[in-house]
């Protein structure tokens, strides 16, 4: 047992302060090799990671680094510092906190390597980065103790792979190595767990009080939501009121685009002008930092943001948390919650702004579920093998390794338990010749074998360009904005976007309106603009998806022959619904087709949640193709599946049988854009693309080409390749989900309304704002663009030159 | 295969959808920017380790363009090696295909700023030729009539599908890339688009080639 310092009792007493029994149990059970505590946000989880280092250091002074401190996200990082600074200087301790992100000048990291604080926080990115210098076992030899914040948020991605990995460096250089866990709710917390010990070695689970039940609410509006949509610029009044209400509100929206539109109104409806700021994740981070500084101090009145605050950086004031749009996930909408009232023992206090009338059913669903203590979550896969090459190849960046060796320490990582030495032979080999059947560099390896056996890189200057694409975060391709002339950088559009624009186009960012001049070393120049209707920047921004609980509580309330919880213009929307057209019921299938804009649309709805509903549309697009029905493209929800083509469906039966359904459908999975996709992930994170070059990008385009050729050359001459077989297993996991569709026909069987409208219905109308739409590159693609080529062709009076 | 007809400075010319120009006068084709090897170089330079097919995908669609069109002559517009270490690195299968392509044809090496010394593998290296009234050289020059070249990758979108294209005025054609790892530049960037005088035409290629103006 550690026991609390008479310095920190008496700094503790001085504030009024009581240590949290929590606290005082990580202090008592500081001893062990793995611990995870639970503690709802403002419970003093930090601190209460933190308390037996501080304890440790006190009672024996030592030089070098004790423990490492890592969280998901930079700011959390930097605000954990000015956190931990506040004890240390009040108090007088010897010890030395630093961070350590992407952010940090290249002196002070080459400082800290040689010389590192007691305390380094940093993020799984940095601290892989620094697994990777040949110096890392001097760095790391006195390490004691890893505190792992947030680890609910890390262990929902392959970042929580990396991240275990490397623990089982640091284990290796430093054994003996304590783990300590922090999470806030979780659905299954020993299987979180079970995630963080090593090699399957006990990791016990301290549970705090979790606290008064919060205060969540929907918003009430004078004007109802819109059939369609996001954005609830439709509660502003509303929504302003509240703010004046309360010290601080946190406005929190899905996606950054969103963000960006709901603040553009927001400010033309500030008639007060109290001070709101905005925050997500494409804006610069001058700019964040800035927001990020005001909120801090206190200054800012609102902050409209996404999900790039969602982690528990401390908000002092924040009294109020507001969402808009449907929450999409009971869990996340709890650890969201939990920013307001900071403080323990206060219920946080949220309200919900469904953007639109199918979010109203959502947050009814929601709201029920959180109240019911429901929490929901997808089971985890077994570790990816992409991020084991990344792994292998930042290994060899820091010197020769025994391969046994290094299959071992893998082995002890919960995820990579089950790895065969065969899959991990595949990926040696991979990161060593390519893998591939046809033997092609054998002068060019990456990695050799020395004489000794041990495995190294074939050239030593190969480990900068590992160590510049190191990392399991995808983002799409972007580009800076600045404006013309003052160079200042307001943030990051997609190239894609960046390419639809013209001179003279609008857009908005970072709440302000800009011109587009033109596009200038692979930065989009633009000026600020005077106009009123700009289109909006697209962003890859988080979209969650609902879980299949909610789907399923939704299904439930569809029953209802009237709905007293739900606001008058939703129950009217439903019932409109059900007169038009009907509501969707668990036991048939409901398909309604419409024209729209000119196409043929079709809408699907399963209700067999957001990957089945995915796939769904690429099966019923292939027999759609193959019947001569030219669809164009689909999108899907958790709900439905949206088809749009050239060609109307009669008869949507055929379509959905499911005898057959099967079949051809690697074919057709193979050749779509969801496994270029995928592809393009993996093979970024596996070291086969690179993203970050040595020598900065020339301007134009033709020195780098779309992963979507390698894919296409794998498929036709090495479709069984490694990088073939991740990226279908991923998509089986993440993105088929084949077992819910056959479920979905099993509980229909056969039983088919379809339903043919003039119009969309008030159900479908959501599904045509939906983001991700899934392009079908078939024979509709090729007449469509001909027939607009034709049209050109007419316009510009031309037959040719 | 639909290609596009059209007329250069009088000489007719198709643009086939596999971005390959045939020279029907001369029974010619014309192919720009192969960049064999650029996998080889890419690996060289302690980059990724990429699908080492790409050789035999670019000879594959080069051999059935030859074939479709019963091509004399075959012009590479240049850039048809990643750098000069990369036709070394080309396996003996490549080389030999090559070869039987060669084999009983005009081949015509147009230099290019990737590969500006001679090739070892048969047929003559040029740094530009002159053929059927055309002048056909890898980097336009300001000014040029008649001209056919490649370098710039010139890539065209039409409703959101940005595809490799063929781009030409009265005066000029500039030739999409052929190589399998090859990307592209916009039609739309200041670089390329300075070129053209309009009215000007872009000929999208794929399944079809698409003509559409630019």
């Amino acid at each position: 047992m550690t026991a609390l310092p008479t310095a920190f009792s008496d700094w503790f007493a001085a504030r009024g302060w009581q240590v949290h029994p929590h606290q005082r149990e990580m202090l008592d059970r500081a001893g062990e090799a793995a611990l995870m505590l639970i503690a709802p946000t403002g419970g003093g989880k930090t601190l209460a990671g933190f308390l037996p280092t501080l304890a440790e250091l006190v009672a024996a002074p030592s030089e070098g680094l004790h423990t490492l401190y890592i969280s998901p996200l930079k700011a959390l990082a930097s605000d954990i510092r000015r956190n931990l600074l506040v004890p240390i200087s009040e108090m007088g301790l010897p010890i030395r906190v630093e961070d350590r992100t992407g952010d940090t000048s290249a002196t002070a990291k080459k400082r800290q390597r040689v010389d590192p604080p007691h305390i380094l926080l940093t993020t799984p990115e940095s601290l892989a980065l620094l697994t990777s210098y040949e110096d890392a076992p001097r760095m790391f030899a006195g390490l004691s103790r890893v505190i792992i914040d947030e680890i609910h948020a890390l262990a929902e991605s392959k970042r929580g792979d990396q991240l275990m990995l490397a623990l089982s460096r640091l284990e290796a250089m430093a054994p003996g190595l304590r783990r300590v866990g922090l999470s806030a709710t979780v659905e299954d917390p020993p299987a979180l767990a079970a995630l963080m010990a090593r090699g399957g070695a006990p990791c016990p689970v301290l549970l705090a009080d979790p606290g008064p039940d919060p205060d969540i609410a929907t918003l009430r509006t004078e004007a109802p939501p819109p059939w369609s949509g996001g954005g609830g610029r439709y509660a502003i009044a509303e929504i302003l009121e509240e703010v004046k209400r309360h010290r601080t509100t946190l406005i929190f929206h899905n996606t950054r685009a969103q963000a960006e539109i709901f603040f553009h109104h927001l400010w033309l409806a500030n008639s007060d002008d109290l001070p709101i700021g905005i925050h997500h994740g494409s804006l610069s981070r001058e700019q964040r930092d800035a927001v990020e500084k005001a909120m801090t101090e206190g200054q800012l009145r609102a902050v409209v943001c996404t999900g790039s605050l969602d982690l528990g950086i401390d908000w002092g004031n924040v009294d109020l948390v507001i969402q808009v749009g449907a929450p999409k996930n009971v869990k996340r909408l709890i650890q969201r919650i939990g920013r307001a009232n900071h403080r323990y023992n206060a219920p946080s206090k949220a309200l919900l702004v469904p953007a639109n009338r199918f979010e109203v059913v959502e947050c009814v669903a929601a709201l029920e579920a959180a109240r019911s203590h429901h929490l929901d979550g997808d089971p985890r896969g077994t570790g990816p093998l992409d991020v084991l090459c990344q792994h292998l190849l930042i290994r060899a960046c820091a010197g020769p390794f025994d391969e046994m060796e290094l299959f071992c320490e893998v082995r002890s990582v919960g995820a990579y338990a089950g790895l065969s030495r065969a899959a991990f032979d595949d990926c040696l080999a991979f990161c060593a010749t390519g893998g591939y059947a046809l033997k092609a560099y054998d002068r060019w390896q990456r990695l050799v074998q020395r004489p000794d056996g041990l495995w190294q890189l074939r050239d030593p200057r190969a480990a900068q360009r590992i160590r510049m694409n190191i990392g399991t975060i995808q983002d799409t391709d972007t580009l800076k904005v600045r404006l013309r002339g003052a160079g200042k950088p307001l943030g990051e559009v997609e190239e894609s976007f960046a390419a639809t624009l013209s001179a003279g186009d609008t857009f908005l960012i970072g709440g302000q309106i800009v011109r587009y001049e033109g596009l200038k070393e692979m930065t989009v120049e633009v000026s600020r603009s005077a106009s009123k209707k700009p289109r909006v920047a697209v962003f890859q921004g988080t979209k969650f998806a609902t879980s299949t609980q909610l789907a399923d509580r939704i299904l439930e309330m569809f029953r209802q022959g009237s709905w007293p919880a739900l606001p008058d213009h939703t129950a009217a929307w439903l019932s409109l619904q059900r007169e038009l057209s009907q509501l969707p019921a668990r036991d048939r299938v409901l398909v309604e087709s419409f024209p729209h804009d000119g196409l043929a649309h079709t809408c699907v709805y399963g209700f067999a949640g957001r990957n089945a509903q995915q796939t769904l549309g690429l099966l019923l697009t292939r027999r759609m193709e193959t019947s001569g029905l030219n669809p164009l493209g689909f999108v899907s929800t958790d709900y439905a599946t949206l088809i749009w083509g050239l060609d109307r469906v009669e008869d949507p039966a055929p379509l959905l049988r499911a005898e057959g359904l099967r079949e051809g459908l690697d074919d057709w999975l193979k050749g779509n854009a969801v496994m270029k996709r995928t592809f393009r992930g993996a093979a970024t994170i596996a070291g086969l693309i690179e993203r970050n070059l040595p020598q900065a990008r020339k301007s134009g385009r033709q020195a780098t080409f779309s992963s979507d050729i390698l894919y296409d050359t794998l498929r036709k001459y090495e479709p069984d390749h490694l990088l073939m077989r991740i990226t279908e297993t991923e998509a089986l996991r993440g993105l088929v989900d084949f077992g819910r569709i056959e479920e979905f026909l099993a509980r229909t069987e056969g039983r088919i309304d379809h339903i043919k409208l003039e119009r969309v219905s008030p159900l479908a109308a959501p599904m045509l704002l939906e983001v991700g739409k899934v392009p079908i590159a078939g024979e509709g693609r090729e007449r469509l663009l001909a027939r607009e080529a034709e049209a050109l062709m007419a316009e510009a009076g031309l037959d040719g030159l | 295969m639909t290609a596009h007809a059209f007329t250069l400075c009088s000489t007719p010319l198709r643009a086939l959808p596999s971005g390959a120009l045939h020279i029907l006068g001369e029974a010619a084709l014309c192919v720009s920017d192969l960049h064999l090897g650029k996998s080889d170089r890419i690996a060289r330079l302690g980059g990724g380790l990429l699908p080492p097919y790409e050789a035999r995908e670019t000879l594959t669609r080069l051999e059935a363009d030859i074939l479709a069109t019963r091509a004399r002559q075959v012009i590479c517009l240049g850039d048809s090696f990643d750098d000069l270490a990369a036709q070394s690195s080309l396996g003996q299968d490549e080389r030999l295909w090559l070869a039987r392509l060669q084999a009983g044809r005009r081949w015509v090496w147009i230099e290019g700023n990737h590969d500006p010394g001679p090739v070892e593998l048969g047929g003559s290296h040029l740094a530009e030729l002159a053929l059927g009234g055309l002048i056909f050289r890898h980097i336009a020059v300001e000014g040029a009539a008649g001209e056919v070249s490649g370098h710039y990758h010139p890539k065209h979108r039409i409703r959101g599908t940005a595809r490799p294209a063929f781009l030409y005025d009265k005066s000029r054609l500039i030739l999409p890339a052929y190589g399998t790892y090859t990307g592209g530049l916009s039609s739309g960037e200041p670089a390329l688009s300075a070129l053209f005088k309009k009215p000007a035409m872009a000929v999208l290629t794929g399944t079809k080639a698409i003509p559409v103006p630019f």
